[in-house]
């Protein structure tokens, strides 16, 4: 068998495959970072909890309304929006004059009433949640057996991931959401309602995690703390990716997947902090991000 | 007139004093997560357990007035010392219950010792805590790192699985439960093909599952808990481990783990706890009972908080005292008998000795309630669950 660097080629392909596959996490969870921080200027310390909440929904809908994995994916993500958009016009909408600072403490805050709220209702354990009967069962790859699931989770998160790109670049609705960052008076004034966009953003950043809370439901432990121990690694990615920008987040999520995946076969203790040092790294040499534009 | 008057004040107060001694209070507190990962194992199932003790004790009739206190020690052990100093300083705590998470016991436990106060502990698993590190303050109830090892590793392998693969969460606990489970694989003819050390906590384990077939280890031990256990499991079923013959060995499995999971996932899995809530009527009853007060099934944490009060408190009251030392001589010297564990009795190290069960998690057609989850294997006496008081290196039983 060939070998690299003493790990046989076929479990390094293996181990590639599954980083790419949680890459797809953090990019679907950077991109909707990335698009909040871009249009709000808010550091949204609440998208770990809204990753959990959306997890949660479609258990709720699962087991409250007997309504299956499928309509729950499209379904979950409308309802953690609309708690979204309520959370930011309620609250977050008070802050936009204000330093970041204040953003980023309510949104913290926020998160950790939700996630404390879901304890005390569900406990820490997790529920369960199965896997889709129609992707249930894998395939033998010959280096690997990939579950169907799993292959699934790359293909959404990548659809998923493009389409907001594409809406955010190449429209005119996103050439307007562009513009309503760089010049928010100006596009007012040509006629268009700048907050009720804002607002909008935010809601679908948010069903950006519920999106991913849901491909995660079956595959991780759907627990209250679950998105509290994915963020962390997902803002080092943004930070990586430079904040703000949407490409930047798709790809650095992606890569740093793959860098997760490798440090997990050639030394599996760094494997947690592997994103940190390149984040160090990165920092020292590009300060605002690979992808980011210096102000 | 004045002198009569004072000669009755002091009277009163002398009866009010004679009164007072013979009326014994004890406070009771219980430290562990009310928050964080391991809440749902103590919290506050565990205050429910101790109050059921106090409850079933008759305490109040008995002359000990007995009051109940908790906090939360978000498991890291700066914390949980600066709680447990504070209660046996300021707060006049006696007794400090369950106290999950390794770390924060054996720092407990030093403080219990420095202060001459009580410590059951019931949560924590590491078999330090009656080995190099055991107290003539601190006794160990429910389970431990060594009796999960016998208990689950020693039966795997009797049952053919004779290669181990570890998954072990990189720290103290999982290090010292990869020991101990190691010893007993290759006491029993087994060997160690090899081990991952996982960052803890993890939520994707699907890599070092990976590692672990590759290995073609026939047994891949989780030497983890709480969320890491829940998940591995959950990725070894998605990545068809189990359907490919190798088998998982959870070593540190609660109940409540294996509701989170599911019994389409688990099914079949094999693990060790001291209490099993429906092994037979007497748990069934004490069962119910917690569950009108918690809403789940108690495990072998809350179990173990339930019977160490009960025993501290029957000391206490033959002893007629709160003084430690008379009370754990006395809690060492009387094997008890209780709902929870039936019979049990405390060695000399502080390990209390109760028998242990290998459970399987049962296919979903023969489950036939919300928790009834598990059925009983075996059941392994405490003599061979647990290990022998000459292997532990205490200090205390060198010195007999």
């Amino acid at each position: 068998m060939t070998m690299i660097f003493g790990v046989p080629t076929a479990a390094l392909f293996g181990q590639l495959l599954l980083g790419l596959i949680n890459g797809s996490f953090y990019a679907m969870l950077s991109l909707g970072l990335a698009v909040i921080f871009g249009l709000l200027n808010i550091i949204n310390f609440t998208h770990g909890a809204q990753y959990m909440m959306g997890a949660f929904a479609s258990w709720m809908l699962l087991n409250y309304l007997g309504i299956g994995y499928w309509p729950a994916l499209i379904l979950a993500p409308l309802i953690v929006g609309a708690t979204g958009i309520i959370l930011e016009r309620l609250l977050i909408s008070r802050l936009y004059n204000l330093d970041h600072l204040y953003g980023l403490l309510l949104t913290f805050g926020v998160g950790l009433i939700i996630q404390g709220l879901f304890r005390n209702q569900y406990g820490v354990s997790g529920l369960p949640y199965g896997i889709p009967s129609q992707l249930t069962g894998g395939q033998n790859l010959g280096f690997m057996f990939m579950p169907n699931y799993r292959g699934w989770v790359v293909v959404a998160s990548l659809i998923v991931c493009l389409a907001t790109w594409f809406i955010i670049e190449k429209t005119r609705l996103g050439a307007y959401l562009r513009a309503a960052t760089e010049n928010p008076t100006l596009v007012q004034a040509f006629g268009i309602n700048v907050p009720l966009m804002i607002t909008l953003t935010y809601g679908a950043g948010v069903a950006l995690a519920a999106f991913a809370g849901v491909l995660a439901a079956p595959i991780y432990s759907v627990n209250p703390n679950m998105g509290a121990d994915l963020i962390i690694v997902v803002f080092a990615v943004v930070v990586i990716g430079g904040m703000g920008s949407i490409l930047g987040s798709i790809i650095t999520g992606f890569a740093l997947g793959l860098v997760e995946g490798l440090t997990k076969v050639f030394y599996p203790e760094a494997s947690s902090t592997v994103i940190f040092v390149i984040m160090v790294l990165v920092l020292l040499v590009k300060p605002a991000g690979l992808f980011g534009r210096t102000a | 007139m004045r002198k009569t008057a004072t000669a009755l004040a002091v009277a009163g107060l002398l009866m009010g004093a004679g009164t007072a001694q013979a009326q014994i209070s004890v406070k009771l507190g219980v430290l562990n997560d009310r928050s964080g990962v391991y809440s749902d194992l103590g919290g506050e199932g565990s205050v429910v357990a101790a109050r059921m003790a106090v409850e079933d004790f008759k305490a109040e009739s008995k002359g000990i007035k007995v009051e109940i206190v908790s906090a939360d020690h978000q498991n890291k052990p700066d914390i949980g010392a600066s709680i447990t100093r504070k209660w046996y300083d300021q707060d006049n705590v006696d007794v400090i219950l369950d106290v999950p998470t390794s770390s924060v016991a054996l720092a407990v436990a030093q403080i219990t010792k420095e202060k001459n106060k009580v410590h059951l502990n019931s949560g924590a698993a590491t078999s330090d805590l009656t080995g190099p590190a055991c107290t003539a303050n601190t006794l160990h109830w429910a389970y431990d790192t060594v009796q999960l090892a016998n208990v689950t590793g020693g039966a795997m392998v009797r049952q053919g699985g004779d290669s181990w693969y570890f998954l072990t969460a990189d720290y103290a606990f999982g290090h010292a439960l990869e020991r101990d489970t190691s010893a007993v694989v290759k006491k029993n003819g087994g060997k160690v093909i090899g081990t991952v050390r996982t960052p803890f906590p993890s939520s994707d384990f699907s890599s070092f599952l990976l590692q672990a077939q590759a290995s073609k280890a026939k047994v891949i031990g989780l030497a983890n808990a709480g969320g890491d256990t829940v998940n591995a499991i959950k990725q070894a079923s998605e990545f068809g481990i189990t359907q490919g013959g190798q088998k998982l060995g959870g070593l540190l499995v609660f109940v409540n783990d294996i509701k989170a999971l599911g019994l389409k996932v688990a099914q079949g899995l094999n693990f060790s706890e001291t209490f099993y809530w429906d092994y037979n009527d007497s748990t069934r009853a004490w069962s119910k009972r917690f569950m009108g007060h918690m809403n789940r099934a108690p495990n072998m944490t809350n179990a173990g908080v339930y019977s160490s009060v009960l025993h501290y408190l029957r000391g206490v009251e033959a002893t007629k005292s709160k003084d430690p030392a008379k009370v754990i001589g006395w809690m060492k010297a009387n094997p008890f008998e209780d709902a929870v564990f039936g019979k049990g009795y405390v060695r000399e190290d502080g390990r209390v000795m109760i028998d242990a069960f290998l459970l399987e998690v049962k296919k979903p057609e023969e489950s036939k309630g919300e928790w009834d989850l598990l059925k009983v294997v075996t059941k392994v006496p405490a003599d061979q669950a647990f290990r022998p008081m000459s292997e532990g290196n205490c200090p205390l039983v060198k010195k007999n």
